[in-house]
């Protein structure tokens, strides 16, 4: 199990520094680990931020990752998560050209079959957004892809853990 | 840009005073027990200059001949202390020059505070005279690093940078202030740092792992200690050498962790890893249980680790969470400071000694004096051997200097035979091999202990990197010993030619200048010798001098360093010729 490449997301909780990110990446980019995503934003806790970052990598290896992430001064805490282990979501916009929404009858039945939200319309085009799994927002970027996409943009994963994590008891416990 | 102060009313209240930024961080350095700081100066740093000169009488900044000597020099005086060790440059090239010093520290965990010098902050970004992205390019080889771009932030921030760099498993700290901020005035208040929130220095010792480990330890038949720096770092060589005792475990070193406990104590079986001893390389594959405290199995350590100690158990003592299964699965991990942990580790251990076992060790060792030791401490053959110089140096100084080796075949034998009385006594650049530290870390290191011989055995390649640092020996009187071993060759890279490249000696043959006459002309006493019969009065003469003293010895060409365990090779592979 250890040696099996599996997708994990990394949870970190840190202060809130200009240089943290760039410690951070070095961390991968020295291991040669490929950043699948990053997100940054703040936590629930006022003052912490909370990096998202997803990676393929072996049990083994992500184990020595986050070790390395926590050692730096400012991480709170980091954290690993199989798939299974955290609800997540990515979201994507999708800017099409306004004609497609009423000449193609199609176009509206992905739209409504998908619950992807219509954000803005003009005469020249209309923006769409979906909030979903990988899988949902690949197809339709396939979907989309036979009418042509004027533009496309995905953002990293997010995810929230089923269980709970300790920040605040950790920080409560140092003030 | 504006380089005028803006001139206030002094109007200290009782616990502030409206100083500047740079007046501010001479007074947090002086707050913090700096006596020396190690630097050169430059534009962009030149305010603190200015607050230097006015503070001579309390803080000695000692001005190097390269950044690069200032950052080694605060290594050395860091490694022989166990202080923070200080150096200061300007920015751009200033602080690019102190990067190797930093990384250096980093990967041997020294605690040593970096302060540069920055442009002013509305000119960051705009490719400035001397602008350089010191905190990006420093990030990767620094514990913790900032910039301070408004002077009320300098007493926290460099509170937090000395209390950073000392505190768990130390490291470098680099601190780029900008020039705006040196001249700004504020109310200063300085508070020492206590804690950071996010930030655990020491794991609490987990005393069930620690009983856990005691059980292991107590049942082994072949037990063996390997112990790093960790040890020196964490001041528990005594617990150390009680734990040996107690246990009666045949203990060896990693290069970091020589002298924490006698070279001359009956456990101590020698240095472990590519050009270690023997016995505990061989033996490192036989025991049952490996006890590592305080090191991190390095590569040049373990050799190849897929058949490295797999027949052990293998418990870990180790202050930093992140070096536990790194390398080398472990069976225990005894998180925490090596002095907590021995300490509740050594009432748990029985009175044991295991005779039979240590006799494995000296049997090897016997093996390696006939065909490696002896010939390199008492040769027959015509042309000087490094051994037999160290060997002198151990006489004269009856184990009692401290060795300030630099990077090579000088540095393997000065480690193999230097005899070690007292501990953070072996000052060498181990995880970053950086060729040119010596010279300058012999400064810091004879700046912080000048009780204290020191000797600095450095090689002909590595001299010339720093050699300009004779000029601050010679400025400041630093009654430092060099002794160059002068082969004439980048001496282990021409071995590995000689090994490994079918005598192909790309680029490693040296001519050299005259380094007598070179250290006469900084007015240091200076001697060659290339015979054996003058070694001894040489040393002798060294050693006497009261000043800074010069020691050419002219040693066989094409010697190389045994044992050897060829890289990637198992440790049990380890080579006598």
């Amino acid at each position: 199990m250890e040696e099996t490449v599996q997708t994990f997301t990394i949870s970190i909780y840190t202060e809130n520094n200009i240089g943290l990110l760039n410690r951070i990446s070095a961390i991968f980019q020295r291991r040669h680990i490929n950043v699948e995503s990053l997100n940054t934003s703040i936590s629930e806790i006022e003052g912490v931020s909370r990096f998202t970052i997803v990676v393929n990598l072996t049990e083994a290896r992500i184990k020595k990752i986050v070790g390395q992430i926590e050692k730096q001064v400012e991480v709170i805490k980091a954290y690993y998560h199989t798939d299974d282990e955290t609800i997540y979501q990515e979201s994507c916009m999708f800017k099409l050209r306004s004609d497609l929404l009423f000449e193609e009858r199609e176009i509206q039945n992905i739209i409504k079959d998908s619950n992807t939200r219509i954000v803005t319309v003009n005469k020249e085009f209309f923006v769409l957004e979906k909030s979903g799994r990988r899988h949902e927002i690949d197809q339709l970027y396939h979907d989309f892809s036979a009418y042509g996409i004027m533009q496309f943009v995905r953002s990293g994963r997010i995810a929230v853990t089923k269980e709970e994590m300790k920040i605040s008891q950790m920080l409560a416990a140092f003030n | 840009m504006n380089t005028e102060t803006i001139k206030s009313n002094k109007k200290a209240t009782a616990e502030t005073v409206r100083i500047s930024g740079s007046e501010a961080i001479i007074k947090c350095l002086l707050a913090e027990g700096v006596e020396v700081l190690y630097g050169y100066p430059g534009g962009a740093i030149m305010p603190v200059y200015d607050e230097l000169f006015k503070y001579q009488d309390q803080i000695h900044h000692v001005l190097t001949r390269h950044e690069q000597g200032a950052a080694h020099a605060a290594q050395g005086y860091a490694r022989i202390s166990g202080k923070v060790g200080v150096a200061m440059a300007t920015s751009g090239p200033g602080a690019t020059n102190l990067i190797t010093g930093i990384a250096d520290a980093q990967i041997d965990s020294t605690p040593v505070v970096c302060i540069t010098g920055q442009v002013a902050s509305h000119l960051l970004g705009s490719d400035a005279f001397q602008e350089t992205d010191i905190v990006g390019i420093s990030t990767p080889v620094t514990k913790w690093n900032v910039q301070i771009t408004k002077a009320a932030d300098i007493p926290a921030t460099i509170a937090k940078a000395f209390y950073i760099a000392k505190s768990g498993r130390p490291g470098p700290v680099l601190i780029d202030v900008t020039k705006d901020a040196q001249f700004e005035e504020f109310d200063f208040k300085y508070e020492k740092c206590q804690s950071v929130r996010s930030y655990k220095p020491v794991p609490e010792t987990d005393l069930k792992a620690v009983a856990e480990a005691a059980q292991l330890i107590n049942a082994a038949k072949k037990p063996m200690i390997v112990w790093g720096q960790g040890v020196i770092l964490g001041k528990a060589e005594a617990e150390l050498k009680a734990v040996i005792e107690k246990a009666g475990i045949p203990s060896a070193w990693t290069i970091l962790g020589a002298s924490a406990v006698p070279t001359s104590h009956p456990l101590n079986v020698g240095m472990v890893g590519m050009h270690g001893n023997y016995a505990p390389n061989i033996l490192t594959n036989e025991c049952d249980v490996l006890i590592a405290i305080g090191m991190r199995f390095d590569d040049r350590v373990t050799g190849n680790l897929a058949t490295y100690a797999k027949q052990a158990k293998v418990v870990h003592f180790e202050i930093d969470p992140a070096e536990i299964d790194k390398n080398v699965k472990t069976d225990i991990a005894v998180l925490g400071n090596a002095k907590s942990s021995l300490t509740a580790l050594l009432p748990l251990l029985e009175d044991r000694n295991h005779d039979k076992w240590h006799q494995e060790f000296k049997d090897l060792h016997a093996v390696e004096f006939e065909k490696v030791i002896k010939k390199d401490l008492h040769p027959e053959k015509e042309g000087l051997t490094m051994g037999e110089v160290l060997n002198q140096i151990n006489v004269q100084s009856g184990g009692d200097a401290a060795i300030v080796s630099d990077v090579g075949q000088h540095q393997m034998i000065a480690c193999r035979y230097a005899q070690f009385n007292i501990t953070k006594s072996n000052i060498t650049s181990g995880g970053l091999g950086t060729m040119g530290f010596a010279l300058p870390a012999a400064i810091g290191a004879k700046m912080a202990a000048p009780e204290r011989d020191v000797v600095a055995i450095i090689g002909d390649g590595g001299f010339q990197m720093n050699i300009q640092e004779l000029g601050t020996i010679f400025q400041q009187q630093v009654p430092v010993k060099i002794v160059v071993l002068n082969n004439e060759f980048l001496g282990m890279v021409r071995q590995w030619q000689q090994l490994f490249f079918d005598k192909r000696y790309a680029s490693t043959e040296m001519t050299n200048p005259d380094f007598v006459t070179i250290a006469k002309g900084y007015h240091i006493e200076a001697k060659r010798v290339s015979k054996r019969e003058e070694l001894a009065d040489a040393v002798a003469e060294m050693m006497a001098c009261k000043g800074a003293y010069f020691l050419e010895v002219c040693v066989e060409k094409e010697d190389n360093v045994f044992p050897m365990i060829p890289t990637g090779a198992s440790v049990s592979d380890v080579r006598l010729s």
